[in-house]
């Protein structure tokens, strides 16, 4: 489910990576990446907090991890 | 010109590290401030955005001219950076913390007055000269600062960093530039009051005519329309009153003290008051501010 | 932060004052056992964090513990200038020669604290400053000097008092100015300090007040003394709106949603920072506005916090529409207000469109902050707007 006015996407392709997984949780200010095991969860609650950084964008291969903003849709 | 800061003033950040200090580091070296250095305890080798941090302020004082320090520590250890500051020969130390109990601030202020130092703040935003420098985080990142402030004949004086930002807007949006900006704090007891900084502008020859945000409590409104009286300042002055509903709020007044040493409390009404019975035209709005200004210079014959 | 008198001088004692025999009363019979152990005639005195108990007869003398038990009814229910009364200090009644005055505060213009004493102590204390500056003296203390008794003496000597009592009452003020310092104070304050009929000094009443920002560093001597980290010891107590105000504040933190103040309009205000919130409080008011709270919300509040923050405000019976509002921002994101004020809206079952009477928070990040007020249709306005026609605009629409 996506936030309100945030979504975050991660290509499923990557969400097993659990080094990548562990710099998404390192570089999120407000704690939107958690780790479920080795697997990449994204936290919902979070998700309106998201501060649009853009560091998890920088931190993942390019095109693997999406911010959208829902109220530009 | 300016007062306090201009394009040559070398300033560090003390507390470099943390969090809003990196944002206010990289803003200021974004609007132009020359920031020279940093200190955060044990880091030293580490770089700000290309700004080299230390572990004392020894370590760059040592090796160059250092004109102002920003303390942005936590409250614990500001009164501590501020001495550091002042015993190396920093002369002008804007202090941004916060809830620093007013026993320390005395502190501070005390050890800066012997040392021929100055103090704005604490719990301030800091000083801003338009097209010159800025120290601290007045307003904001620096695209947004430009789009506030511009240059010109109006200096500020503010208790709120908020609205510091807000009336030099308003002037900037009128077409009444900024000399400099002073986000003074909205303390007890601050490092630079009103009255304190009125001779710096007094001084500038840029300066024209003076615009300040005041609020209930305190008498730094008695001592500015005092001052004003006294030194018969060029200076026309327009004040912006704020919180003027906390007149009627269930106040409560607890031992004799405070009015034995400073007189009555001075309402809003009473500070509105002196300062018209001063000559400073007192607004009713922030948009007020920019014609009272325009029309106070232009009684007393200032282009 | 205010003391009761009996905490006052609960820590005056620590430090070797001199004090009569005392106890608090919390009941009637609390009272009549106090008077009985101390023997002879008491005063009874409410406690209240509020001067001005004299003149509301929240004071009275006893010959007896019976007499003792019926004053402690007479003036537990007198509330003095909208204190209520935590209990009554029962206290042996001094023969007194002569009342003198000291107290210990901040002189905000000097920045310094000064020492203020008085060989005509008592309720007139202001009056005889206005009227007798000669037998009143102000004493600057350095902050950075280790303090040492002279100031004290210098400060009674001043006066006129010379002999005995000048030795005797010196390190009494002297032990003040310490406990000004060791704990942070803001008012130290003892009125009268009496001489008894035999030379000796004693504290007949005395007020101490904390600085607010001081409280967690003196924790432990407010856990000793029994003052709750929750008691505000404000000019009235905090209702239960305000108390859910705080919490919101405590809950997160990040950012501020701070001095929510609840009154009983039906605008609700979502508004900061510091200054701006005053600015905009007088605004609204000025337009003939009902304000339903007062709040001041900045620091970069976390959407959490903002959302919360409104729901509580519109939670409040009478509610109508909340109007947000601050001064140009920097640090506060206007991202970040614009959506949690529009989640508070929905969470609560309300139309943002209709429920936010305006958004007129101009800076940082303002760009998305009006997409996403677009998006749920509500009215928002920029910095060329002024705060005060904003809070008009919202007024207007209040009522119709
Ligand atoms: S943009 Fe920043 S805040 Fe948003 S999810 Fe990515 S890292 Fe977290």
């Amino acid at each position: 489910m996506a936030g309100m006015f945030i979504d975050v996407k991660v290509d499923p392709k990557v969400a097993g990576d659990a080094a990548l997984a562990k710099k998404l949780v390192e570089v999120c200010p407000v704690n939107i990446f958690a780790i479920d095991g080795t697997k990449l969860r994204i936290v919902e609650e979070n998700l309106d907090e998201c501060v649009l950084c853009d560091l998890c964008v920088q931190a993942a291969p390019p095109g693997t991890v999406q911010v959208i903003k829902l109220y530009e849709s | 010109m300016s007062i306090l800061i201009h394009k040559d003033t070398t300033v560090i950040i003390q507390g470099i590290t943390g969090r809003e200090a990196v944002n206010m580091t990289r803003e200021g070296l974004s609007y132009g401030t020359k920031i020279v250095g940093g200190v955060t305890p044990g880091r030293a080798g580490r770089d700000v955005y290309g700004v080299p941090v230390h572990d004392c302020v020894r370590d760059i004082t040592k090796r160059m001219r250092v004109d102002g320090s920003i303390v942005t520590v936590p409250a614990a250890f500001t009164r501590d950076a501020v001495f550091e500051a002042i015993e190396n020969g920093i002369k002008l130390v804007v202090v941004v913390t916060e809830r620093i109990p007013r026993g320390e601030v005395a502190q501070m202020v005390e050890l800066a007055k012997l040392r021929g130092a100055r103090i704005i703040g604490p719990n301030c935003l800091g000083i801003l000269s338009p097209d010159e420098a800025k120290m601290g985080g007045l307003g904001g990142r620096a695209e947004d600062a430009k789009k506030a402030f511009r240059k010109g004949p109006i200096g500020v004086m503010s208790r709120s960093g908020g609205m510091t930002t807000e009336i030099c807007n308003t002037l900037t949006a009128a077409g009444l530039g900024q000399s400099t900006a002073v986000s003074i704090g909205g303390d007890a007891i601050i490092g630079s009051t009103y009255a304190e900084l009125m001779p710096l502008f007094e001084a500038d020859p840029e300066t024209k005519a003076i615009a300040i945000y005041s609020e209930p409590g305190g008498r730094m409104e008695a001592e500015l329309a005092e001052w004003v009286k006294e030194n018969r300042s060029r200076l026309p002055i327009v004040a912006f009153m704020a919180g003027r509903f906390m007149d009627e709020m269930p106040g409560m007044r607890f031992g004799h003290a405070g009015t034995i040493v400073e007189g009555k409390a001075d309402t809003t009404a009473d500070k509105i008051e002196r300062m018209r019975a001063a000559g400073i035209a007192v607004a009713e709005r922030i948009e007020e501010i920019p014609a009272l200004l325009e029309a106070q210079m232009r009684k007393r014959g200032i282009h | 932060m205010r003391f009761y008198e009996y905490e006052s001088k609960a820590l005056f004692a620590r430090h070797g004052l001199p004090l009569g025999k005392r106890a608090l009363a919390r009941t009637a019979d609390d009272a009549r056992r106090a008077a009985a152990e101390i023997g002879g005639p008491v005063v009874l005195k409410s406690q209240v964090l509020s001067g001005g108990r004299m003149k509301a007869g929240a004071v009275k003398f006893a010959d007896d513990p019976a007499q003792a038990a019926a004053h402690f009814d007479a003036i537990l229910p007198i509330v003095v200038n909208g204190q209520k009364s935590c209990g009554v200090l029962v206290e042996e009644k001094s023969p007194i020669a002569q009342e003198y005055y000291v107290g210990v505060t901040w002189d905000g213009r000097r920045k310094l604290p000064v020492v203020i004493f008085s060989d005509m102590g008592g309720i007139d204390i202001e009056e005889v400053a206005e009227k007798h500056p000669d037998h009143v003296s102000k004493t600057h203390v350095s902050t950075l000097l280790p303090f040492t008794p002279r100031v004290a003496k210098e400060a009674i000597a001043a006066t006129g008092v010379t002999g005995n009592d000048l030795t005797r009452l010196t390190p009494i003020v002297a032990k003040l100015v310490e406990i000004f310092f060791q704990y942070d104070l803001t008012l130290a304050e003892i009125n009268p300090l009496a001489k008894l009929a035999d030379g000796r000094f004693i504290v007949l009443d005395g007020h101490v007040d904390l600085e607010g920002d001081a409280r967690e560093k003196h924790k432990k001597l407010l856990d000793e003394l029994g003052i709750k980290p929750e008691e505000t010891r404000q000019a009235r107590p905090p209702t239960d709106f305000e108390i859910r105000g705080a919490q919101v504040d405590a809950s997160d933190h990040r950012g501020v949603a701070g001095n929510v103040v609840e009154f009983d309009g039906n605008l609700g205000l979502v508004i900061g920072a510091g200054g701006g919130s005053l600015t905009l409080f007088d605004a609204v008011r000025k337009h003939g506005g009902r304000p339903a709270n007062y709040c001041e919300i900045g620091g970069n509040p976390s959407v959490k916090k903002a959302c919360a923050l409104t729901k509580l405000v519109l939670s409040k019976p009478g509610v109508e529409k909340i109007a947000v509002m601050m001064n140009v921002v920097s640090n506060t994101r206007v991202d970040i207000v614009a959506r949690g004020v529009v989640k508070g809206c929905v969470e609560s079952g309300r139309d943002p469109a209709k429920t936010i009477a305006i958004f007129r928070i101009p800076g940082s990040w303002e760009a998305d902050g009006f997409k996403i007020l677009e998006k749920y249709g509500v009215e928002f306005c920029d910095r060329s707007v002024s705060m005060y026609e904003a809070a008009g605009r919202a007024v207007a629409k209040m009522g119709k």
